[in-house]
Protein backbone atom coordinates (compact mmCIF):
# COMPACT_ATOMS: atom_id res chain seq x y z
CA UNK A 1 0.00 0.00 0.00
CA UNK A 2 1.26 3.15 -0.89
CA UNK A 3 -1.05 5.29 0.74
CA UNK A 4 0.03 7.15 3.97
CA UNK A 5 -2.42 9.14 6.73
CA UNK A 6 -0.50 11.60 7.89
CA UNK A 7 -1.40 12.84 11.59
CA UNK A 8 -2.40 16.36 12.17
CA UNK A 9 0.34 18.64 12.33
CA UNK A 10 1.15 22.62 12.81
CA UNK A 11 0.53 25.30 9.70
CA UNK A 12 3.60 24.92 8.40
CA UNK A 13 3.66 21.08 7.68
CA UNK A 14 2.96 20.69 3.81
CA UNK A 15 -0.25 18.87 2.83
CA UNK A 16 -1.03 16.53 -0.05
CA UNK A 17 -4.20 15.70 -1.98
CA UNK A 18 -5.23 13.45 -4.57
CA UNK A 19 -4.64 14.32 -8.35
CA UNK A 20 -7.48 14.70 -10.33
CA UNK A 21 -7.16 15.32 -14.29
CA UNK A 22 -7.89 19.22 -14.71
CA UNK A 23 -8.60 20.99 -18.33
CA UNK A 24 -5.60 21.99 -20.19
CA UNK A 25 -3.76 21.32 -23.24
CA UNK A 26 -0.71 20.71 -22.08
CA UNK A 27 0.23 18.81 -18.88
CA UNK A 28 3.31 17.60 -16.82
CA UNK A 29 3.31 15.01 -14.38
CA UNK A 30 6.43 14.54 -12.33
CA UNK A 31 6.47 11.14 -10.01
CA UNK A 32 9.43 8.92 -8.01
CA UNK A 33 8.44 5.32 -6.98
CA UNK A 34 5.25 4.49 -6.03
CA UNK A 35 3.89 8.24 -7.18
CA UNK A 36 3.58 5.82 -10.03
CA UNK A 37 0.46 4.59 -9.00
CA UNK A 38 -1.02 7.97 -8.91
CA UNK A 39 -0.45 8.80 -12.19
CA UNK A 40 -1.98 5.33 -13.21
CA UNK A 41 -5.18 5.70 -10.99
CA UNK A 42 -5.95 9.05 -13.18
CA UNK A 43 -4.27 7.61 -16.49
CA UNK A 44 -7.30 7.74 -19.56
CA UNK A 45 -6.02 8.41 -23.57
CA UNK A 46 -7.42 11.37 -23.80
CA UNK A 47 -5.28 13.00 -20.68
CA UNK A 48 -2.09 11.27 -21.70
CA UNK A 49 -2.13 12.17 -25.29
CA UNK A 50 -1.10 15.10 -24.19
CA UNK A 51 0.77 14.53 -21.00
CA UNK A 52 4.88 14.66 -20.68
CA UNK A 53 5.98 12.31 -17.79
CA UNK A 54 8.94 12.66 -15.65
CA UNK A 55 9.81 9.85 -14.04
CA UNK A 56 12.62 8.75 -11.25
CA UNK A 57 12.33 4.68 -10.48
CA UNK A 58 14.33 4.50 -7.03
CA UNK A 59 14.34 0.82 -7.76
CA UNK A 60 10.27 0.53 -8.72
CA UNK A 61 9.69 -0.98 -11.94
CA UNK A 62 7.22 1.08 -12.96
CA UNK A 63 8.50 2.42 -15.71
CA UNK A 64 6.94 0.10 -17.98
CA UNK A 65 4.08 0.31 -16.77
CA UNK A 66 4.06 3.97 -17.34
CA UNK A 67 5.51 4.02 -20.39
CA UNK A 68 2.57 1.47 -21.59
CA UNK A 69 -0.44 4.25 -20.51
CA UNK A 70 1.40 5.83 -23.65
CA UNK A 71 2.24 9.62 -22.69
CA UNK A 72 3.04 12.19 -25.32
CA UNK A 73 6.37 12.00 -24.20
CA UNK A 74 7.96 9.31 -21.34
CA UNK A 75 11.39 10.14 -19.76
CA UNK A 76 12.59 7.84 -16.84
CA UNK A 77 15.90 9.59 -15.49
CA UNK A 78 17.83 7.78 -12.81
CA UNK A 79 18.06 10.10 -10.23
CA UNK A 80 16.04 13.56 -9.32
CA UNK A 81 19.16 15.08 -10.01
CA UNK A 82 19.32 14.07 -12.94
CA UNK A 83 16.26 15.38 -14.10
CA UNK A 84 16.53 18.19 -13.34
CA UNK A 85 17.32 20.15 -16.28
CA UNK A 86 14.99 18.18 -18.33
CA UNK A 87 12.34 20.19 -15.93
CA UNK A 88 13.98 23.27 -16.17
CA UNK A 89 13.86 23.18 -19.98
CA UNK A 90 10.14 21.83 -19.82
CA UNK A 91 8.69 24.70 -17.93
CA UNK A 92 10.83 27.38 -19.74
CA UNK A 93 8.94 26.25 -22.87
CA UNK A 94 5.37 26.04 -21.42
CA UNK A 95 2.85 28.37 -21.47
CA UNK A 96 0.16 29.61 -19.03
CA UNK A 97 -2.77 26.69 -18.89
CA UNK A 98 0.09 23.45 -18.09
CA UNK A 99 -1.68 21.52 -15.91
CA UNK A 100 1.36 20.03 -12.98
CA UNK A 101 0.97 17.35 -11.07
CA UNK A 102 3.55 16.08 -8.59
CA UNK A 103 3.06 12.60 -6.78
CA UNK A 104 5.61 10.74 -4.73
CA UNK A 105 8.03 11.09 -1.94
CA UNK A 106 8.07 14.32 -0.17
CA UNK A 107 11.78 15.33 -1.43
CA UNK A 108 10.12 15.16 -4.99
CA UNK A 109 7.55 17.01 -5.06
CA UNK A 110 9.09 19.53 -3.03
CA UNK A 111 12.30 20.44 -4.98
CA UNK A 112 9.53 20.20 -8.40
CA UNK A 113 7.10 22.64 -7.31
CA UNK A 114 10.15 25.11 -6.17
CA UNK A 115 11.11 24.81 -10.19
CA UNK A 116 7.70 25.43 -10.94
CA UNK A 117 6.97 28.52 -8.86
CA UNK A 118 10.56 29.79 -9.72
CA UNK A 119 9.18 29.28 -13.53
CA UNK A 120 5.76 31.61 -12.46
CA UNK A 121 3.19 28.94 -11.43
CA UNK A 122 1.51 29.70 -8.06
CA UNK A 123 2.10 26.75 -5.35
CA UNK A 124 -1.80 26.76 -5.11
CA UNK A 125 -2.07 25.56 -8.36
CA UNK A 126 -0.30 22.98 -8.18
CA UNK A 127 -1.60 19.14 -7.71
CA UNK A 128 0.19 17.00 -4.91
CA UNK A 129 -0.58 13.59 -3.95
CA UNK A 130 2.03 11.83 -1.57
CA UNK A 131 2.73 7.96 -1.82
CA UNK A 132 5.41 5.91 -1.00
CA UNK A 133 8.07 6.31 1.88
CA UNK A 134 7.17 8.83 4.37
CA UNK A 135 10.97 9.80 4.72
CA UNK A 136 11.78 13.38 4.63
CA UNK A 137 14.43 15.63 3.25
CA UNK A 138 16.47 17.86 5.94
CA UNK A 139 18.37 20.80 5.82
CA UNK A 140 21.00 20.91 9.01
CA UNK A 141 19.95 24.69 10.70
CA UNK A 142 23.46 24.30 12.14
CA UNK A 143 25.36 23.66 8.80
CA UNK A 144 23.25 24.05 6.02
CA UNK A 145 23.72 20.69 4.33
CA UNK A 146 20.76 18.63 3.05
CA UNK A 147 20.33 15.38 4.29
CA UNK A 148 17.90 12.83 2.05
CA UNK A 149 15.72 10.10 3.10
CA UNK A 150 15.64 10.87 6.73
CA UNK A 151 13.38 8.32 8.31
CA UNK A 152 14.21 8.49 12.21
CA UNK A 153 13.49 11.02 14.33
CA UNK A 154 16.66 12.09 15.76
CA UNK A 155 18.84 11.58 13.16
CA UNK A 156 22.88 12.44 12.38
CA UNK A 157 23.48 14.95 9.64
CA UNK A 158 25.20 13.73 6.71
CA UNK A 159 27.21 17.00 6.30
CA UNK A 160 28.27 17.79 10.37
CA UNK A 161 27.09 14.97 12.29
CA UNK A 162 25.40 16.49 14.53
CA UNK A 163 22.24 14.92 15.67
CA UNK A 164 19.21 16.13 14.62
CA UNK A 165 15.99 16.37 15.81
CA UNK A 166 13.18 16.30 13.29
CA UNK A 167 11.07 19.55 12.89
CA UNK A 168 7.14 19.50 11.09
CA UNK A 169 8.65 23.16 9.86
CA UNK A 170 9.07 23.15 6.30
CA UNK A 171 10.67 25.57 4.10
CA UNK A 172 9.28 25.86 0.48
CA UNK A 173 12.35 27.68 -0.79
CA UNK A 174 14.58 24.77 0.23
CA UNK A 175 12.15 22.41 -0.20
CA UNK A 176 13.45 20.26 3.41
CA UNK A 177 12.35 20.44 6.80
CA UNK A 178 14.29 21.73 9.71
CA UNK A 179 16.60 19.89 11.84
CA UNK A 180 18.00 21.28 15.23
CA UNK A 181 20.79 19.72 17.65
CA UNK A 182 19.22 17.98 20.23
CA UNK A 183 21.50 17.73 22.20
CA UNK A 184 23.23 20.77 22.70
CA UNK A 185 23.07 21.86 25.97
CA UNK A 186 23.77 17.88 27.34
CA UNK A 187 26.14 16.54 24.72
CA UNK A 188 25.69 12.93 23.91
CA UNK A 189 22.42 12.80 25.80
CA UNK A 190 20.11 11.63 22.49
CA UNK A 191 17.29 9.59 22.78
CA UNK A 192 16.87 6.24 20.86
CA UNK A 193 16.11 6.84 17.66
CA UNK A 194 12.59 5.84 16.16
CA UNK A 195 10.60 6.58 12.89
CA UNK A 196 9.53 9.96 12.45
CA UNK A 197 5.53 9.00 13.07
CA UNK A 198 5.92 6.60 15.95
CA UNK B 1 -13.87 56.52 11.87
CA UNK B 2 -14.58 53.99 9.15
CA UNK B 3 -12.74 54.16 6.09
CA UNK B 4 -8.73 54.82 5.10
CA UNK B 5 -7.38 58.33 6.46
CA UNK B 6 -8.61 61.25 4.80
CA UNK B 7 -6.91 63.79 2.85
CA UNK B 8 -7.80 67.63 2.09
CA UNK B 9 -7.39 68.30 -1.58
CA UNK B 10 -8.24 70.98 -4.02
CA UNK B 11 -8.79 70.51 -7.69
CA UNK B 12 -6.55 72.59 -9.49
CA UNK B 13 -7.34 71.06 -13.24
CA UNK B 14 -10.29 69.92 -15.23
CA UNK B 15 -9.98 68.44 -18.57
CA UNK B 16 -12.47 67.12 -20.47
CA UNK B 17 -11.30 64.57 -22.33
CA UNK B 18 -14.00 63.86 -24.84
CA UNK B 19 -17.74 63.68 -24.65
CA UNK B 20 -18.45 61.26 -21.53
CA UNK B 21 -14.93 61.72 -19.39
CA UNK B 22 -13.16 64.37 -17.55
CA UNK B 23 -9.97 64.13 -15.71
CA UNK B 24 -9.51 65.85 -12.38
CA UNK B 25 -6.06 66.72 -10.92
CA UNK B 26 -6.22 66.87 -6.52
CA UNK B 27 -3.18 68.46 -4.52
CA UNK B 28 -3.15 69.31 -0.73
CA UNK B 29 -4.40 71.86 0.71
CA UNK B 30 -1.96 71.99 2.92
CA UNK B 31 0.70 72.03 0.58
CA UNK B 32 2.15 68.90 1.60
CA UNK B 33 3.28 65.69 0.02
CA UNK B 34 0.89 63.14 -0.51
CA UNK B 35 1.14 59.64 0.27
CA UNK B 36 2.81 57.35 -2.44
CA UNK B 37 0.56 54.38 -3.21
CA UNK B 38 0.53 51.40 -5.82
CA UNK B 39 -0.39 51.13 -9.39
CA UNK B 40 -4.23 49.73 -9.78
CA UNK B 41 -5.55 51.58 -6.23
CA UNK B 42 -8.19 54.07 -5.73
CA UNK B 43 -9.23 56.65 -3.32
CA UNK B 44 -12.88 57.34 -2.22
CA UNK B 45 -13.58 60.72 -3.14
CA UNK B 46 -16.62 62.30 -0.69
CA UNK B 47 -19.18 64.40 -2.14
CA UNK B 48 -21.60 66.91 -0.12
CA UNK B 49 -24.66 67.01 -2.57
CA UNK B 50 -26.96 69.00 -0.97
CA UNK B 51 -28.33 66.72 2.20
CA UNK B 52 -26.82 63.80 0.48
CA UNK B 53 -23.04 62.63 0.86
CA UNK B 54 -21.86 60.43 -1.72
CA UNK B 55 -18.24 58.27 -1.35
CA UNK B 56 -17.56 57.19 -4.61
CA UNK B 57 -14.40 55.26 -5.94
CA UNK B 58 -12.04 56.13 -8.50
CA UNK B 59 -8.97 54.59 -9.60
CA UNK B 60 -5.77 56.77 -9.41
CA UNK B 61 -4.30 56.97 -13.23
CA UNK B 62 -1.06 59.30 -11.99
CA UNK B 63 2.56 57.76 -11.47
CA UNK B 64 2.19 56.25 -8.05
CA UNK B 65 5.24 58.01 -7.13
CA UNK B 66 4.47 61.37 -7.91
CA UNK B 67 3.68 63.20 -3.94
CA UNK B 68 2.57 66.31 -5.81
CA UNK B 69 -0.91 65.31 -6.95
CA UNK B 70 -3.17 62.56 -7.68
CA UNK B 71 -5.43 62.03 -10.73
CA UNK B 72 -8.45 60.51 -11.56
CA UNK B 73 -10.74 60.38 -15.01
CA UNK B 74 -14.29 60.23 -14.33
CA UNK B 75 -17.12 58.92 -16.96
CA UNK B 76 -20.32 60.98 -16.86
CA UNK B 77 -23.10 58.57 -16.17
CA UNK B 78 -26.72 59.94 -16.58
CA UNK B 79 -28.31 57.18 -15.32
CA UNK B 80 -26.43 56.86 -12.16
CA UNK B 81 -26.97 58.09 -8.75
CA UNK B 82 -25.53 61.44 -9.61
CA UNK B 83 -21.55 60.94 -8.24
CA UNK B 84 -20.06 61.39 -11.74
CA UNK B 85 -22.80 64.02 -12.90
CA UNK B 86 -21.88 66.03 -9.41
CA UNK B 87 -18.33 65.71 -10.23
CA UNK B 88 -19.14 67.02 -13.98
CA UNK B 89 -21.04 69.50 -13.03
CA UNK B 90 -20.26 70.73 -9.64
CA UNK B 91 -16.85 70.49 -9.10
CA UNK B 92 -14.70 73.26 -10.49
CA UNK B 93 -10.71 74.07 -10.32
CA UNK B 94 -10.78 75.16 -6.84
CA UNK B 95 -13.17 73.17 -5.32
CA UNK B 96 -12.25 71.42 -2.10
CA UNK B 97 -12.36 68.16 -1.58
CA UNK B 98 -12.13 65.45 1.13
CA UNK B 99 -10.62 62.00 -0.25
CA UNK B 100 -9.44 59.03 1.39
CA UNK B 101 -5.93 57.62 1.44
CA UNK B 102 -5.19 55.13 -1.35
CA UNK B 103 -6.72 51.67 -1.07
CA UNK B 104 -5.49 48.73 -3.75
CA UNK B 105 -7.75 46.14 -4.24
CA UNK B 106 -6.55 45.83 -7.91
CA UNK B 107 -2.42 45.53 -6.88
CA UNK B 108 0.06 44.06 -9.29
CA UNK B 109 1.32 40.73 -8.23
CA UNK B 110 5.45 40.95 -8.48
CA UNK B 111 6.05 37.98 -8.54
CA UNK B 112 4.39 37.64 -12.34
CA UNK B 113 7.16 37.38 -15.29
CA UNK B 114 4.76 38.98 -17.20
CA UNK B 115 1.39 41.29 -16.78
CA UNK B 116 -1.33 40.92 -19.56
CA UNK B 117 -3.26 43.70 -18.78
CA UNK B 118 -7.25 43.49 -20.73
CA UNK B 119 -9.08 47.09 -20.18
CA UNK B 120 -12.70 48.15 -21.11
CA UNK B 121 -13.75 51.58 -21.59
CA UNK B 122 -12.97 53.93 -18.80
CA UNK B 123 -11.28 50.57 -17.03
CA UNK B 124 -8.50 51.81 -18.53
CA UNK B 125 -7.81 54.33 -15.25
CA UNK B 126 -5.76 51.56 -12.81
CA UNK B 127 -3.56 50.43 -15.66
CA UNK B 128 -2.19 54.14 -16.65
CA UNK B 129 -0.59 53.95 -13.06
CA UNK B 130 0.50 50.51 -13.13
CA UNK B 131 2.28 51.11 -16.45
CA UNK B 132 3.71 53.65 -14.93
CA UNK B 133 5.19 51.44 -11.68
CA UNK B 134 6.27 48.67 -14.53
CA UNK B 135 7.97 50.98 -16.52
CA UNK B 136 9.83 51.91 -13.52
CA UNK B 137 11.04 48.45 -12.74
CA UNK B 138 11.24 47.71 -16.31
CA UNK B 139 8.57 45.24 -16.10
CA UNK B 140 7.53 42.97 -18.94
CA UNK B 141 3.72 43.65 -19.97
CA UNK B 142 1.14 44.34 -22.82
CA UNK B 143 -1.81 46.03 -22.84
CA UNK B 144 -5.49 45.36 -24.51
CA UNK B 145 -7.52 48.05 -24.67
CA UNK B 146 -11.28 47.75 -26.11
CA UNK B 147 -13.05 51.30 -26.54
CA UNK B 148 -16.21 52.04 -28.11
CA UNK B 149 -15.26 54.52 -30.91
CA UNK B 150 -11.84 56.63 -31.50
CA UNK B 151 -13.74 59.99 -30.30
CA UNK B 152 -14.36 57.96 -26.80
CA UNK B 153 -10.90 56.22 -27.12
CA UNK B 154 -9.67 57.87 -23.47
CA UNK B 155 -5.84 57.79 -23.58
CA UNK B 156 -5.70 55.92 -26.49
CA UNK B 157 -3.08 58.78 -28.11
CA UNK B 158 -1.00 58.98 -25.17
CA UNK B 159 -0.45 55.15 -24.82
CA UNK B 160 -0.05 54.46 -28.42
CA UNK B 161 2.79 57.16 -28.66
CA UNK B 162 4.75 56.28 -25.30
CA UNK B 163 4.35 52.60 -25.71
CA UNK B 164 4.09 51.72 -29.44
CA UNK B 165 5.25 48.35 -29.09
CA UNK B 166 2.61 47.66 -26.01
CA UNK B 167 0.08 48.81 -26.58
CA UNK B 168 -3.14 47.22 -28.52
CA UNK B 169 -6.78 49.22 -29.32
CA UNK B 170 -9.77 47.90 -30.00
CA UNK B 171 -12.49 49.68 -31.38
CA UNK B 172 -16.27 48.29 -30.85
CA UNK B 173 -17.31 50.73 -33.65
CA UNK B 174 -15.17 49.46 -36.66
CA UNK B 175 -15.79 45.49 -35.73
CA UNK B 176 -12.38 44.83 -33.44
CA UNK B 177 -12.49 42.44 -31.01
CA UNK B 178 -9.67 40.67 -28.70
CA UNK B 179 -8.93 37.74 -30.26
CA UNK B 180 -9.13 36.32 -26.63
CA UNK B 181 -8.33 33.06 -27.43
CA UNK B 182 -4.94 33.24 -29.04
CA UNK B 183 -4.13 36.10 -27.18
CA UNK B 184 -4.42 33.60 -23.54
CA UNK B 185 -3.09 30.54 -25.53
CA UNK B 186 0.57 30.66 -25.64
CA UNK B 187 1.59 33.14 -23.05
CA UNK B 188 4.51 32.45 -21.34
CA UNK B 189 4.42 30.42 -17.94
CA UNK B 190 4.10 33.35 -15.27
CA UNK B 191 2.00 35.14 -16.91
CA UNK B 192 -0.60 37.01 -14.87
CA UNK B 193 -4.19 38.55 -16.32
CA UNK B 194 -5.40 42.05 -15.42
CA UNK B 195 -8.72 43.11 -16.06
CA UNK B 196 -11.10 45.64 -15.96
CA UNK B 197 -13.74 46.93 -17.31
CA UNK B 198 -17.84 45.77 -18.07
CA UNK B 199 -19.09 43.22 -15.80
CA UNK B 200 -19.61 41.39 -19.60
CA UNK B 201 -16.22 41.55 -20.08
CA UNK B 202 -14.50 40.44 -16.95
CA UNK B 203 -16.93 37.45 -16.91
CA UNK B 204 -15.73 36.74 -20.81
CA UNK B 205 -11.61 36.82 -19.86
CA UNK B 206 -12.50 34.67 -16.97
CA UNK B 207 -14.31 31.98 -17.96
CA UNK B 208 -11.88 31.78 -21.12
CA UNK B 209 -8.83 31.57 -18.72
CA UNK B 210 -10.72 28.87 -16.44
CA UNK B 211 -11.14 27.14 -19.61
CA UNK B 212 -7.95 27.34 -20.85
CA UNK B 213 -6.71 25.69 -17.74
CA UNK B 214 -5.03 29.23 -16.29
CA UNK B 215 -4.61 29.02 -11.83
CA UNK B 216 -7.07 31.60 -10.67
CA UNK B 217 -4.45 33.13 -8.87
CA UNK B 218 -3.48 34.05 -11.95
CA UNK B 219 -6.34 36.34 -13.08
CA UNK B 220 -7.08 39.54 -11.16
CA UNK B 221 -9.96 41.84 -12.29
CA UNK B 222 -11.72 45.26 -10.98
CA UNK B 223 -14.65 45.75 -11.20
CA UNK B 224 -16.46 48.94 -9.32
CA UNK B 225 -20.41 48.36 -8.56
CA UNK B 226 -22.25 51.60 -8.37
CA UNK B 227 -25.36 51.17 -5.72
CA UNK B 228 -27.91 50.97 -7.78
CA UNK B 229 -31.39 52.78 -7.02
CA UNK B 230 -34.07 51.18 -5.61
CA UNK B 231 -37.75 50.41 -3.94
CA UNK B 232 -37.35 52.30 0.09
CA UNK B 233 -36.83 50.55 2.50
CA UNK B 234 -36.61 50.54 6.92
CA UNK B 235 -33.76 49.10 8.43
CA UNK B 236 -33.25 48.36 12.41
CA UNK B 237 -30.27 48.71 13.85
CA UNK B 238 -30.26 46.20 16.52
CA UNK B 239 -26.80 47.75 18.72
CA UNK B 240 -27.14 51.13 18.11
CA UNK B 241 -30.90 51.15 18.64
CA UNK B 242 -32.15 52.90 15.58
CA UNK B 243 -35.16 52.40 13.01
CA UNK B 244 -33.56 53.93 9.58
CA UNK B 245 -35.60 54.71 6.67
CA UNK B 246 -33.13 53.77 3.37
CA UNK B 247 -34.60 56.25 0.90
CA UNK B 248 -34.41 55.32 -3.29
CA UNK B 249 -31.78 57.04 -4.51
CA UNK B 250 -29.43 56.07 -1.22
CA UNK B 251 -27.75 52.70 -0.32
CA UNK B 252 -28.22 50.71 2.45
CA UNK B 253 -24.43 52.01 4.05
CA UNK B 254 -25.25 55.70 2.85
CA UNK B 255 -28.65 55.43 5.12
CA UNK B 256 -26.73 54.01 7.99
CA UNK B 257 -24.30 56.50 8.40
CA UNK B 258 -26.82 58.88 7.80
CA UNK B 259 -28.03 58.12 11.11
CA UNK B 260 -25.32 58.89 12.36
CA UNK B 261 -23.70 55.25 12.72
CA UNK B 262 -19.84 54.83 12.47
CA UNK B 263 -19.70 51.79 9.95
CA UNK B 264 -16.96 50.67 8.54
CA UNK B 265 -16.27 50.33 4.85
CA UNK B 266 -13.54 50.58 2.21
CA UNK B 267 -14.61 49.96 -1.43
CA UNK B 268 -17.74 50.97 -1.21
CA UNK B 269 -18.01 49.04 -4.48
CA UNK B 270 -19.03 45.27 -3.28
CA UNK B 271 -15.55 44.26 -3.53
CA UNK B 272 -13.36 44.01 -0.89
CA UNK B 273 -15.67 43.30 2.23
CA UNK B 274 -14.70 45.50 4.85
CA UNK B 275 -18.56 46.41 5.34
CA UNK B 276 -19.77 43.08 5.41
CA UNK B 277 -22.61 43.28 8.55
CA UNK B 278 -24.55 40.28 9.83
CA UNK B 279 -28.14 40.10 9.67
CA UNK B 280 -30.32 39.40 13.09
CA UNK B 281 -33.96 39.07 11.70
CA UNK B 282 -35.45 39.61 8.38
CA UNK B 283 -38.75 38.59 6.66
CA UNK B 284 -38.74 39.73 2.85
CA UNK B 285 -35.82 39.09 0.04
CA UNK B 286 -32.34 40.64 -0.20
CA UNK B 287 -31.38 42.03 -3.58
CA UNK B 288 -27.05 41.10 -2.99
CA UNK B 289 -25.12 43.35 -5.77
CA UNK B 290 -22.07 42.76 -3.99
CA UNK B 291 -19.24 39.98 -5.36
CA UNK B 292 -17.56 39.26 -1.64
CA UNK B 293 -19.95 36.43 -0.32
CA UNK B 294 -20.18 33.69 -2.03
CA UNK B 295 -23.29 32.05 -3.05
CA UNK B 296 -24.24 30.26 -0.13
CA UNK B 297 -23.98 33.43 2.02
CA UNK B 298 -26.35 35.32 -0.38
CA UNK B 299 -28.68 32.29 0.15
CA UNK B 300 -28.31 32.20 3.68
CA UNK B 301 -29.90 35.13 4.80
CA UNK B 302 -26.69 35.88 7.91
CA UNK B 303 -25.07 38.20 6.07
CA UNK B 304 -25.20 41.68 4.02
CA UNK B 305 -22.90 44.06 1.92
CA UNK B 306 -24.79 47.22 3.13
CA UNK B 307 -22.53 49.40 0.55
CA UNK B 308 -24.08 48.12 -3.05
CA UNK B 309 -26.77 45.40 -1.42
CA UNK B 310 -30.82 46.09 -0.96
CA UNK B 311 -33.65 44.86 0.74
CA UNK B 312 -37.40 44.57 0.10
CA UNK B 313 -39.96 43.49 2.52
CA UNK B 314 -41.53 43.93 5.68
CA UNK B 315 -38.22 43.91 8.45
CA UNK B 316 -34.50 43.74 8.48
CA UNK B 317 -32.30 43.95 11.41
CA UNK B 318 -28.85 44.54 11.41
CA UNK B 319 -26.05 43.89 14.25
CA UNK B 320 -24.74 47.08 13.80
Amino acid sequence: MSKFEFPASIKSRPVYGTLEARPGKHHLMIADAEGAEAIMDIAIPDLMAKTHIIFISRGTDYGDKLRALNPAIFYEGPSYAASVPRIQRVLQDAHMGLQLYLTGTEGLMGQAMREAVDAGIPHTAIQTEHRGSVARRMQCVHCKGITEDVETDPFVCAHCGLNLFVRDHYSRRLAAYQGVCIDAEDPGNVPEPKGIYE
Amino acid sequence: MSGAEKIHVRVTEKTPLNALVTRFRFEPVDGGLLPTFSGGAHTVVEMKDGDITRLNPYSLMSDPYDQDAYTISVRRDDEGRGGSLFLHNQVEVGTELTISYPVNLFSLDLRAKKHLMIAGGIGITPFLSQIKQLDRAHGNWELHYACRSEALGSYVDYLTTTHPNDVNVYYDDQDQVIDLENLLDGQPLGTHIYVCGPKGMIDWVRGKAADLGWPREAVHYEEFLAPQPGKPFEVKLAISNKVVQVGEQESLLEAIERAGVDAPYLCRGGACGMCETRVIDYAGNFIHRDHWLEEDEHASGEKIMPCVSRFEGKTLVLDR
